[in-house]
């Protein structure tokens, strides 16, 4: 259940992001999904990719600053109401989510939600117990 | 022949090339004023630019009869390398120059300095009596990662470690990986480095899952840049060794002016070789031992590129009453700032090692740090930006954001003016010879 997404400490400036996605389309990973978290001064680039082991080595050994973090996948409806239904479940709950974001799988007519949360096991089994389909890395990862 | 006082004396401390540290004080003052005598002439000799300060002195090489003397001498200054490069101060025949190495200088012309095979003889002595006081002998494994090459540090370390009768493991800069695998495969149990780049290495140690508290590693000695008492016990903790701080600089020879024995109490300068005194530095008048002031330094032997009075820009003290430790050489404080590294900033004076202080009191640790200096509007701008290291990233905004503020905070307390905290990538830094540049002026006055 849980996704390795990979974070880098970036400067706001220009060409920044260029340099890791290059030095990773040359070792042939691809990103399947980016975000990026910005202050006026520096940026956190999120991604999932398709080796994150590879992709963490690769960035450490050239000197970018990297951390790997575990977050949930979320499969829902792409239609109005899929993100509230996902949000419902876990209120009263008390589990945080301390950032999330969002793309559309637009061949299966759904929406992805990638959460991170403080306390990931009690968000699995919260979202389990409610029906939510959570998606391992393989089905977020195969195109 | 004098002998190697006993008295709490270890045994690991006695090497004989460590007698010359205990000649009777007596001895050591004549010796010193007959060495003194000797290259004053020499230079005088050999060497236009002397001879012409000396002549508008009025002064001969007879005119120098006591250590007091020195006093009178004309000054050296770092430009005046720069001026007469390359060979403009050398006092011996290029046949006689087995040996020529260039500073790192960062602006303009760099300065050369050259050995003859007595002047590599000695430097490779002093560095023995070096090692020798903290506590290392044949038998132990010396990896030395200052930068081999045109660097006095890389080649001076390593020629002072086979010396001893070390065995010398000759990384020289860089490859942090490599240097941590080789420590570790090997068992060495001395490093020799820049304080700022062994701090890499610990970080980078624990990253790979290297544990160096578990490692042989029992001493670092530690040079070639200014460093705290806050640092040495960072890295003390961090990784379970004992760290000497070893002093030197090319001018008079590279590593190896001075160093600490295992008192940890000031540096002792071999004195038998170079020759201490204490300046003020708007002045240039002598100061007492006891006062802090600009160090400045007559070296007593060197023959290829004798230094009369060479202003060494490092401010410390010259600790008065002898080292527990029985040698009779004086000792230097440890340098924590240099008399040119002294930033006015809105009339406020800051020394980069206060901003060391704060980075070390807020992380723990000691990111690369640099202070950018800017003028807007005629009023000075600080930035200092630091490098974020994996320790200190958090894939949240709110905790990088809190990071920052952190480190806000505790400059502006240690500094007392307001200063603009920059993180930046990691290696994003410019580096050379494993020394970061601290400070970059960009004010025009």
């Amino acid at each position: 259940m849980k996704i390795q997404q990979i974070s880098l400490f970036a400067e706001n400036k220009p060409g920044h992001i260029a340099a890791p996605a290059r030095l990773l389309a040359q070792e042939g990973i691809d990103i399947r999904s980016l975000y990026l978290a910005d202050t006026q001064q520096y940026g956190i680039v999120r991604m999932i990719v398709t080796d994150w082991q590879k992709a963490a080595q690769l960035l450490e050994a050239r000197g970018f600053v990297v951390k790997v973090t575990e977050v949930l996948a979320v499969e829902v409806a792409d239609r109005p109401g899929g993100l509230a239904d996902v949000l419902e479940a876990l209120d009263g709950t008390g589990i945080n989510i301390e950032y999330m974001y969002a793309f559309p799988n637009l061949c299966r007519d759904q929406a992805i939600l990638i959460f991170r949360f403080a306390d990931l096991d009690a968000a699995i089994a919260r979202l389990q117990t409610a029906g939510i389909n959570l998606l391992a890395s393989e089905e977020l990862l195969k195109k | 022949m004098k002998m190697i006082p006993t008295l709490e004396t270890s045994a690991t401390d006695c090497h004989p090339a460590s007698v010359p540290d205990y000649t009777p004080i007596p001895q050591l003052r004549d010796l010193q004023l007959q060495r003194l005598q000797a290259v004053v002439t020499r230079a005088w000799r050999q060497i236009k630019l002397f001879r012409s300060r000396m002549d508008e002195r009025g002064l001969a090489p007879e005119d120098i009869r006591s250590l007091e003397d020195t006093a009178k001498l004309p000054f050296t200054q770092k430009s005046d390398l720069r001026d007469t490069y390359p060979f403009g101060l050398f006092a011996s025949p290029m046949k006689d120059v087995v040996r020529l190495h260039v500073s790192s200088g960062t602006t303009g012309k760099p300065i050369v300095v050259a050995y003859t095979k007595e002047d590599v003889d000695v430097w490779t002595s002093v560095l023995v009596r070096c090692f020798a006081g903290c506590g290392l002998h044949r038998g132990d494994i010396m990896q030395v990662a200052y930068g081999y090459g045109l660097f006095t540090g890389g080649l001076g370390a390593h020629y002072g470690a086979e010396g001893l009768g070390a065995t010398v493991v000759p990384t020289s800069g860089g490859h942090a990986d490599r240097q941590i695998m080789l420590m570790k495969d090997f068992g060495v149990t001395a490093m020799c480095c820049t304080p700022t780049y062994f701090l890499h290495l610990i970080d980078r140690a624990d990253e790979l899952g290297v544990d160096m508290k578990e490692l042989p590693l029992r001493a670092g000695v530690f040079g070639a840049e200014p460093w705290t008492e806050s640092m040495r016990k960072h890295i003390e903790n961090r990784s379970s060794i004992e760290a000497f701080d070893i002093y030197g600089l090319s001018e008079i020879i590279g590593p190896g002016v001075g160093c600490e024995c295992r008192r940890h109490q000031g540096l002792h300068i071999f004195e038998d070789h170079f020759y201490p005194e204490i300046v003020d530095p708007a002045t240039g008048a002598l100061l007492p031992d006891g006062s802090e002031g600009e160090l400045v330094l007559t070296t007593l032997s060197k023959q290829a590129m004798p230094m009369i009075r060479y202003r060494t820009r490092d401010i410390t003290t010259i600790l008065p009453g002898r080292c527990e430790c029985g040698r009779t050489l004086r000792r230097i404080g440890r340098i924590g700032r240099r008399s040119d590294d002294m930033l006015i900033i809105r009339g406020v004076n800051v020394f980069p090692s206060q901003v060391e202080s704060a980075l070390l009191q807020t992380e723990g640790t000691l990111p690369n740090y640099q202070i950018l200096l800017t003028r807007d509007q005629g009023l000075d701008q600080m930035e200092v930006r630091v490098e974020v290291t994996p320790q200190m990233f958090n894939d949240k905004i709110g905790a990088l954001q809190e990071l920052h503020q952190k480190l806000q905070g505790a400059l502006d307390r240690v500094l007392g003016i307001r200063v603009r905290v920059s993180l930046v990538e990691a290696y994003s830094i410019e580096r050379s010879e494993g020394k970061a540049k601290r400070v970059i002026d960009r004010r025009t006055s």
